[in-house]
């Protein structure tokens, strides 16, 4: 079984009641020991799974000014939601927060659910953004494996197709 | 507009509709979340833009023709005997009952669609029914999404589905359910295994009454918990196939007992029955265990099986709210026990001892000489 948090071997499994649910974690020795998990059953797993960990970000002093520069001071641009909000209440304040936030989401939602990518219903309007997205993904991933083979010139093609897909997705 | 006392006068679609075999399924239920695009959620809304997402939410909603005479409140005009009765139905969560203003329920006049509106999430909707129909309640509760769409823009984003205020809620939003009655596996001791299995693929499981696996009235309800990165279909299927599973234990364990111990079960049933029918003060713990077992007796042959359908009501009416509700005014715990022994021995008036189907059960089902008085 694979680390959570790298493509490393898991060495520590954790299990806990997190909002009365059960939510399993599974981390390698360099990630449990980066994020402090040395006594499984000394931390909260909520926090873990939430991004807000020893190791994630540097404490900050108490009263630090908002206007910091990294982390700290984020907001999101529509309902005012920051990332102490979000480390507190552990919800989003909007929809567009999961844009203002997406590396925080990124790690909260690795090991809460199956997968990290939505499959399934998709509102009718929005169905031809969904297909360009899925098409997008999967011309990346060609685009990496062409790399790491070394086939350069299909590359040179894929990162083409792509860029014309986005140019059509702007206009 | 449907009036309350309208909508709770009579029992929902899903409490009396077929109850499949041996009823171990009892309901089966899908939950959707859904959010507005810009709006903010509304546990983080000032009152104003909730009232705005409301005003834009709840024409949308009574228009669908589903909601057609639908009941739709907002909380802050209900009683709050009237919210603890939708809650003891479960057409609105206990977090939506606490909410007032701002906050609204729509539900359809047979119950089997109940909206939540500005709860945690902008919309929470809900379809039930009865038995094990999970597939038939989501296709019903996905077309009247599909519908909404076309008056109200939903947050989606095509890595992380539904956007939701919880992000254990994201991709699909759903929470497909079912609620099961398992006397038998907890009679013979086996509940602890089977709720460990279900446990380990992921599904959650909870008593609906208490907690861990002593649940008042041997009712448990199985859940999923994952909601990103699978479709609706492969996670309805996969709690139908598992739920089945559980249902077919429940069937095996009960052979088992009457097999193995029928007396033990003729026993307990007998019991329920003589309690049920000349208690005169009961409270809800004991009313909840000895239902439980009546309804064990009504799927096993003891007594007719409409028998499951009545436990199934009694469950719900014997609830506080819904005996306050009953008689109108506030009751202290001590009128409660004695209205909830009363409303019992009423509705079990004209049902059998289970003694006369048992003794006849080989033989012919009238005059047994054994037991001629008892009728
Ligand atoms: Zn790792
Ligand atoms: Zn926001």
């Amino acid at each position: 079984m694979k680390c959570d948090f790298c493509d490393k071997k898991a060495t520590v499994f954790l299990t806990q009641l997190v909002e009365g649910q059960m939510k399993k974690v599974c981390l390698c020795d360099s990630c449990a020991k980066e994020r402090g998990v040395t006594d499984p059953t000394g931390f909260s797993l909520a926090d873990l799974l939430l991004g807000g960990v020893a190791g994630a970000a540097a404490p900050k002093a108490p009263g630090a000014a908002p206007q910091a520069p990294q982390g700290g001071g984020r907001r999101c641009q529509t309902c005012g939601f920051s990332l102490e909000d979000l480390r507190r209440v552990r919800r989003f304040g909007c929809s567009d927060c999961y844009a203002t936030f997406t590396e925080e989401v990124g790690q909260m939602v690795r090991g809460m659910h199956k997968g990290t990518t939505h499959v399934g219903k998709v509102p009718a309007g929005l169905m031809a953004m969904q297909v360009l997205h899925q098409r997008l993904e999967e011309l990346r991933a060609r685009l990496d494996q062409a790399i790491a083979s070394e086939s350069y010139e299909e590359a040179a093609g894929i990162r083409d197709e792509i860029r014309n897909l986005e140019l059509s997705a702007k206009s | 507009m449907m009036r309350f006392s309208t909508l709770i006068k009579h029992p929902a679609d899903w409490m009396t509709g077929g109850q499949g075999e041996h009823g171990a399924v009892m309901t089966s239920r899908i939950r959707l979340a859904r959010n507005l695009r810009r709006h903010p959620f509304p546990g983080w809304a000032k009152r104003e833009q909730r009232a705005a997402a409301l005003d834009m939410m709840r024409p949308a909603v009574e228009a669908l023709p589903a909601m057609k005479d639908a009941f739709s409140q907002e909380l802050g005009d209900l009683t709050s005997v009237q919210k603890q009765v939708l809650v003891e139905r479960h057409l609105i969560s206990r977090e939506h009952a606490a909410r007032g203003d701002g906050s609204a329920a729509v539900i359809e006049r047979r119950q089997t669609f109940s909206l939540m509106l500005n709860e945690e999430d902008h919309l929470r909707m809900q379809a039930i029914r009865p038995g094990l129909q999970l597939t038939a309640a989501f296709s019903a509760l996905s077309d009247l999404d599909s519908e909404l769409e076309n008056a109200l823009e939903f947050a989606f984003d095509p890595s992380l589905g539904y956007l939701t205020t919880c992000p254990t809620n994201l991709g699909t939003g759903l929470r497909a359910s079912a609620m099961l009655h398992l006397p038998g596996l907890v009679l013979s001791d086996q509940i602890g295994q089977v709720l460990q299995a279900v446990n380990k693929i992921g599904l959650a499981v909870r008593g609906l009454y208490g907690e861990g696996t002593e649940s008042l009235g041997n009712l448990y309800q199985i859940s999923n918990q994952s909601t990103l990165g699978e479709s609706e279909e492969t996670i309805i299927r996969r709690l139908e196939r598992v739920i089945s599973q559980v249902a077919s234990h429940e069937k095996n364990a009960r052979e088992k007992l009457l097999e193995d111990d029928p007396e033990m079960v003729a026993d307990k049933i007998g019991r329920a029955y003589g309690v049920l029918r000349h208690a005169h003060i009961i409270d809800s713990k004991e009313a909840l265990g000895q239902l439980s077992l009546l309804r064990l007796g009504g799927a096993l042959g003891f007594f007719p099986p409409e028998t499951v359908n009545l436990c199934d009501t009694l469950l719900m009416d014997i609830q506080p709210a819904h005996l306050q509700l009953h008689s109108g005014r506030k009751l202290s715990p001590e009128e409660r026990d004695a209205i909830r022994a009363e409303i019992v021995r009423s509705r079990l008036h004209s049902l059998d001892s289970p003694d006369n189907p048992i003794t006849s059960r080989d033989s012919t089902p009238a005059n047994d000489p054994t037991n001629p008085g008892d009728a």
